[in-house]
């Protein structure tokens, strides 16, 4: 196999090993995103050229595209933009510490957990859209803590914390069908849009707090990139490397439980970004370890190419993103295991 | 998953010492009549109580009295749940075991999924309403997710892994699909958020007499591939050198596994957790010889079941909250608890 590492050193001393292959992989996912961000800004009733989107981003255009594009449109995008960077990040987080490809937080109950807060907003209270965001929020931080404790036990095994996760996840589910089952049918059809996961009416009150976290979070999980990547070898191997490997555990789970629970909250339990992104970027970039900034921008770009296909795909009637990232996460999947199985390589 | 302890491995050419044998056959009796008690609860109690009189008077000597109604009604809902039950455990173990995953469940391979994108279809676009119009679409969407997944997984060459990775697939674009009607479509949500939780309160004899003949099927398979199954765990290289034929044991297990969930999903919904806790709790004291889990899970998956369904007449009498509920809000701290007390025995 031809390798794609290079060593880059300084005049120092240091040496750093860059991946090209990944970093390759990561910059075209960047580009991907940003140009499916411009063409889903374009499309609406009133389509504007990308061209001229650009020209209205960087501050010259009309007044009219000024208003559709800075008003409208863009914090929808940047909406989609930051809740896929961070259901991907989430993701490829959860998979690693719970070292099973199954183990994102729709399957641990993370989603689950926010849904059932959005619930009960929605259900008991027929609360706004601010409070069944806020109630979504609560929810995906105290199932996402209910799961930690559970599974502490001298430490956080990986294969206890998936088992807890699934039984939390269960529990959850039945209460969910439960207040399904009791609301009437106007507040059951707004809960199955909600639960979808959907960026409809997105404007700037969601940018902003989701940006400040992934402005705080991102750099922190980065920096403890390494010590995860050790710990895929298991917790002996990395304390004798040097990593504490409890502190670092704790400090990314919390960092991947703020990232979903914040991500649903703002779009709604959109499904299967957290589940595909990693292992569509480390199909890609073929490296070892959690591939975090790969997932990351993978993330990104499925959720805006994934709006701007349920915007277009359906004629006239508009679904929820969340439908579309299932189908076509799944469909890709799909045509991933085919292709793959000829090539040889699973 | 590795199998890491010897004595248990150790069965698969010696016979284990013949007091543990004892020990274990005594639980499975000792099983049997928990699940017979069981059974009789879950026609005694309801919405109207019955004496133990009654209810051997109506399964014994039916003559039509009030009691004797009330029994046959319930009658039916006992059986399904304990056909189901049964169905639901003995998939689970058997997909566990296929996969080497222990998180495998009839979700993991698109079986739920199937069912319901089949009866979405059946009610929105084909005007089905009847529950037993439902089952044969769940059945049939089941089956050919099941096949599906099974030549999208490799066919001749599956792996656990691809099989998961395709069910996986498969899953999210049938959700997809049925958020989809169920967003677009008022009637169909209606409908669907109840069959969703799975229930076994539409149970009726021509439901059962439906599925009966596949569930019984299903079960004399699943029960015959402990072997093989048996001789998988160990690894792919050490089965074929055990002479195990993997092909086929994958091809049996799939069909077991498909043709019990498929006729359980179809029968009272999709109802996740049995199959996945009750493998896990039957292997915390039989280790992961499945000559014993197949048995215990069959046995057991009912009790977990029907219990769940009785305690859901008592809590909210005289409605009632779906055996679907019940049993994961029962079963999930249960399942933590074990998976906290001890290191779950693995695969």
């Amino acid at each position: 196999m031809k390798t794609t590492n290079r060593a880059v050193r300084t005049p120092g001393g240091l040496s750093v090993r860059l991946d090209v292959r990944a970093l390759t992989v990561v910059l075209l996912l960047l580009v991907a995103a940003l140009t499916a961000s411009v063409v889903l800004i374009g499309t609406g009733d009133f389509p504007i050229p990308a061209a001229d989107v650009l020209r209205t981003l960087f501050g010259e255009g009309n007044a009219g595209q000024e208003f559709i594009v800075n008003e409208l449109r863009l914090p929808r995008v940047l909406v989609g933009l930051l809740v896929g960077a961070s259901l991907g990040l989430g993701g490829a987080l959860f998979q690693s510490i719970s070292r099973n490809p199954l183990g994102s937080p729709d399957v641990l109950g993370l989603g689950q957990g926010a849904t059932a807060g959005a619930l009960t907003v929605i259900v008991l209270f027929s609360g706004s859209a601010n409070q069944v965001a806020a109630g979504a929020l609560v929810g995906g931080l105290v199932t996402g803590l209910a799961i930690y404790v559970l599974a502490w036990k001298r430490g956080v095994h990986g294969y206890r914390l998936v088992l807890v996760g699934i039984g939390v996840s269960a529990i959850v589910t039945a209460v969910n069908g439960y207040l399904l089952t009791k609301s009437d049918i106007v507040d059951a059809a707004r809960a199955v849009v909600w639960m979808t996961g959907s960026l409809d009416g997105r404007d700037w009150a969601q940018v902003w707090p989701l940006l400040g976290l992934c402005a705080v979070l991102v750099p922190l999980v980065l920096c403890n990139a390494r010590g995860l990547r050790m710990m895929e070898m298991g917790d002996d191997v990395s304390y004798a490397l040097g990593v504490r490997v409890e502190r670092v555990r704790l400090l990314l789970m919390v960092a991947a439980v703020l990232l979903t629970a914040s991500a649903t909250a703002a779009a709604g339990p959109v499904s299967f970004v957290a589940l595909t992104a990693p292992q569509l970027a480390r199909r890609l970039t073929r490296a070892p370890g959690p591939n975090l900034l790969a997932s990351l921008c993978m993330g990104a770009a499925l959720l805006v190419i994934a709006d701007w296909l349920s915007q277009r795909a359906f004629g006239a009637e508009q679904l929820p993103v969340g439908v579309v990232t299932g189908v076509l996460g799944g469909a890709y999947l799909l045509w991933l295991l085919v292709t793959e199985r000829k090539a040889g390589r699973i | 998953m590795l199998v890491d302890s010897p004595p248990e491995q150790r069965a698969e050419t010696a016979p284990a010492p013949p007091t543990r044998r004892a020990i274990r056959a005594f639980g499975l009796v000792l099983a049997v009549a928990i699940l017979v008690l069981v059974a009789l609860a879950s026609i005694a109690i309801g919405a109207k109580e019955l004496s133990l009189g009654q209810v051997w008077h109506g399964l014994f000597e039916d003559a039509g009295t009030y009691g004797d109604v009330v029994v046959a009604e319930r009658l039916s809902r006992t059986v399904l749940g304990l056909l189901a039950g049964a169905a639901l455990g003995l998939a689970g173990a058997v997909l566990q075991a296929l996969t080497r995953n222990p998180l495998a469940d009839p979700g993991l391979l698109g079986i739920n999924a199937g069912a319901s994108a089949a009866v979405v279809t059946a009610i929105t676009y084909l005007g089905v309403t009847s529950l037993s119009g439902y089952v044969w679409f769940a059945f049939l969407g089941a089956a050919a997710v099941g096949a599906l997944v099974w030549f999208l997984g490799g066919s001749r060459g599956a792996t656990p892994v691809r099989l998961a990775l395709a069910g996986t697939a498969l899953s999210a674009a049938l959700y997809g699909y049925l958020q989809a009607v169920m967003i677009m479509d008022d009637a169909a949500l209606g409908k669907m958020r109840f069959w969703t939780v799975g229930s076994l309160s539409s149970a009726s004899d021509s439901t059962i007499r439906q599925v009966l003949p596949f569930l019984l099927a299903g079960v004399a398979l699943a029960l015959a591939l402990s072997r093989p199954l048996n001789a998988m765990a160990m690894g792919d290289d050490t089965a074929k050198a055990l002479g195990a034929n993997l092909n086929r044991t994958r091809a049996l297990s799939m069909l077991a596994a498909t043709v019990l969930c498929g006729a359980a999903t179809a029968a009272c919904g999709p109802i996740v957790f049995v199959g996945l806790m009750v493998p896990h709790v039957v292997r915390s004291f039989t280790g992961p010889d499945l000559r014993w889990i197949l048995p215990y899970a069959a046995i057991l998956s009912p009790v977990l079941l029907l219990g769940a369904d009785v305690i859901g007449r008592m809590v909210a009498r005289p409605a009632e909250l779906q055996v679907g509920i019940v049993t994961a809000i029962l079963g999930g701290p249960v399942f933590i608890y074990l998976v906290r007390r001890r290191r779950t025995a693995q695969l």
